[in-house]
């Protein structure tokens, strides 16, 4: 502040108009406290309404709100789970560095002692990992782009390379200028598989096409990836891969067809949206509770509990209601590919490497 | 395919339009002295609240005057904090933001939590088919209405001068018989209004949901303009094509196989880059308001 000690110590009693820095200091750290209580809310009551001892309990440590599609997926599966009485479940989101990640996971354990802790693990990685050493009676259940770490810390991710496969199919088939967008995250592995997939699936139903993927460098910045949209269209593309959000607004302005993610978004733009890729976390996380349950559990990396084959991800229904036609056969074709893929004939290739902003397929 | 010059041109005002909102919003503060870090809050309560009317009652005339009514009390927020109780303008504004970012998040979460994304009406877009003219009306009422009338309002009305006294000399407004406080709160309750019309721009006209962290930066970037843009509007208004003409380029030349060799990293860091480089050119022997960051009172 400018005004000077002598200032403070002569000037006139409060008035409206004078600084108060008891009063300030007091109102500052009360927006700053209310700003800290803003962002993490605790207690899922569901899970305890049918609470008895015998039900293992699950506590979910998020870094991101439950607002953010990856957690909320988790989020999601558990308070499913939850509410079918299998588990007792509570849950705390928002621990965004690795040292609040830390903090919460030991203070949920002196104080809840629960079976299982599911959470994410990408920007905590190694702090999640000593804590998971430390209370090895613990199960730890965490999204995580490493390995399993034995006696008790599991891994999980969402591999939905399944759906972007069929997605891509779709996306082939539609395409009439032969150019595709796809507008991702960030070039990081669990991006690239499903991009990747999305486009040995448009390859599979049309070897000629392009397709342009923009990455943002966000995980949330929807008017950036809806720009990054606009000019994928611009560069001539007529269907739209919706990685991240904002991508829908796009190709609804523009009557193009689009695929989203996460969980079916087809509410969002019934007559564009055409399907999504959908991930189901219960498979992973009821396996693990049934684990936990029997006392067999031990470290692993549960990847496969989100394949396709084990309901863990799926192609949401093909949206018949667009304002464009989807051709009869295309979707034949994509739903014998999905039960090749459901009777384990075909297996979608798993792909992390960086895709080129402009891919060419077929050549 | 040729390159899409129409197109990058069209993005670059739909980029810039809620930039220039909010850096009018910034400046109408600044020139009276007070530095409004609350600004990407306010953006994120705009298009919050925004979001929220429009998803609630269906009338985007509603959306929107409740959007300016939200960013007219988080002016009077931080000028209460700031002008009446004289706190360190830096810690009354980024604690305003961090409390309403919050707010927001936690209002959506009661509102709006379970359940598909809710979606809400849009603006249309006027001039529809007629690239580059096809754009929201924001974007018309930005670049058109709002950056004249804040030029005008500053150069030629008593209401500008009194702004710019109370900026530069507050004692010798005061002296003149000008209220200093009463200006500052009048600049910053417009300027939010200002800011809080740029937020709800991104939810009301490009996207039609809301989504954390929907603002992502734009509030600082607006900071940045105005500096960069000497506290001028024109300079300002100029320094938000400037942005929004590299992002947009940036966004077309990823997916350009001609530059697919070039880093996309460099790319994304290129609207960033002009803007730094400028500011360091341009901000050289930059002069501040007089009475930037420091409040009044009465010797």
């Amino acid at each position: 502040m400018a005004m000077s000690s002598i200032e403070q110590l002569t000037r006139r009693p409060w008035r409206l108009g004078t600084a108060r820095p008891g009063l300030v200091a007091g109102l500052t750290a009360g927006a700053l406290v209310l700003t800290a209580c803003g962002g993490t809310t605790g207690d899922e009551g569901a899970g305890q309404a049918t609470a008895d001892e015998g039900t293992v309990s699950v506590f979910g440590a998020f870094a991101t709100p439950l607002e953010e599609p990856w957690d909320g997926a988790i989020h999601a599966a558990l308070a499913a789970v939850a509410e079918d009485g299998e588990i007792r479940y509570d849950y705390v989101d928002d621990l965004a560095t690795a040292d609040e990640m830390e903090r919460a996971l030991r203070d949920i354990i002196a104080t809840e002692d629960p079976d299982v802790i599911v959470g994410d693990a990408f920007a905590a990685e190694d702090a999640v990992r000593a804590v998971a050493e430390d209370f090895p009676d613990t199960a730890f259940v965490f999204g995580s782009g490493g390995a399993e770490q034995a006696p008790n810390h599991s891994v999980f991710d969402h591999w939905l390379q399944d759906p972007a496969y069929l997605a891509g199919m779709m996306a082939g088939g539609l395409t009439e200028s032969g150019t595709i967008g796809v507008v991702g995250a960030m070039p990081i592995p669990e991006v690239n598989r499903i991009v990747n997939a999305f486009t040995a699936g448009a390859q599979e139903t049309n070897p000629a096409a392009t397709v342009t993927v923009s990455f943002i460098y966000s995980f949330f910045d929807p008017a950036t990836a809806r720009q990054a949209a606009e000019a994928a269209i611009a560069n001539g593309a007529d269907v739209l891969f919706a990685e991240r959000d904002g991508v829908i607004a796009a190709a609804e302005e523009n009557g193009l067809p689009v695929f989203g993610m996460m969980v079916d978004q087809v509410d969002q733009a019934p007559e564009h949206v055409v399907s999504s890729l959908v991930w189901d976390m219960r498979p992973t996380i009821e396996a693990v509770v049934a684990a936990v349950g029997d006392g067999s559990y031990e470290a692993s990396n549960l990847a496969e509990y989100s394949f396709m084959v084990n309901g863990g991800s799926s192609l949401a229904p093909i949206n018949t209601a667009t304002v464009f036609p989807i051709p009869e056969e295309l979707i034949s074709r994509v739903e014998e590919r999905q039960a090749a893929i459901l009777d384990g004939s075909f297996v979608t290739p798993v792909d992390e490497a960086e895709p080129a902003g402009s891919t060419t397929v077929g050549e | 395919m040729d390159f899409p010059v129409v197109a990058v041109i069209a993005a670059t005002l739909t980029i810039a339009t809620p930039l220039v909102f909010g850096a009018l919003g910034a400046l109408l503060g600044e020139r009276a002295g007070v530095l409004n870090l609350g600004i990407e809050g306010t953006l994120y309560v705009g298009a919050f609240v925004g979001f929220l009317v429009a998803a609630r009652t269906g009338s985007l005339t509603l959306a929107v005057l409740c959007a300016v009514v939200s960013g007219a009390l988080a002016g009077a927020l931080v000028a209460l904090l700031t002008v009446t109780l004289g706190v360190n303008q830096h810690v009354a504004g980024i604690g305003t933001t961090l409390l309403l970012v919050a707010a927001c998040d936690f209002a959506n979460r009661l509102l709006f939590s379970g359940g598909s994304q809710t979606t809400t009406v849009t603006f249309d877009r006027w001039f529809a088919g007629l690239p580059p003219f096809a754009q929201y009306p924001m974007t018309y009422v930005g670049f058109l209405l709002l950056a004249p009338a804040v030029w005008w309002v500053i150069r030629s009305t008593g209401a500008g001068l009194r702004l710019s006294a109370v900026g530069e000399n507050p004692e010798a407004a005061d002296t003149a018989g000008v209220s200093v406080a009463a200006t500052r709160w009048t600049a910053l309750v417009v300027g939010g209004a200002l800011m809080a019309l740029g937020g709800s721009f991104l939810t009301l006209s490009l996207l039609g949901t809301f989504t954390l962290d929907i603002v992502s930066g734009r509030g600082w970037i607006c900071i940045a303009l105005v500096i960069f843009g000497r506290w001028r509007v024109w300079p300002i208004v100029l320094g938000a094509l400037l942005f929004g003409l590299f992002d947009a380029l940036q966004l077309q030349l990823a997916i350009t196989p001609a530059f697919g060799s070039v880093p996309n990293e460099l790319l994304i860091a290129l609207p960033y880059f002009v803007v730094i480089a400028a500011l360091a050119v341009r901000g050289r022997g930059v002069r501040y308001p007089g009475a930037y960051l420091i409040p009044y009172r009465r010797a």
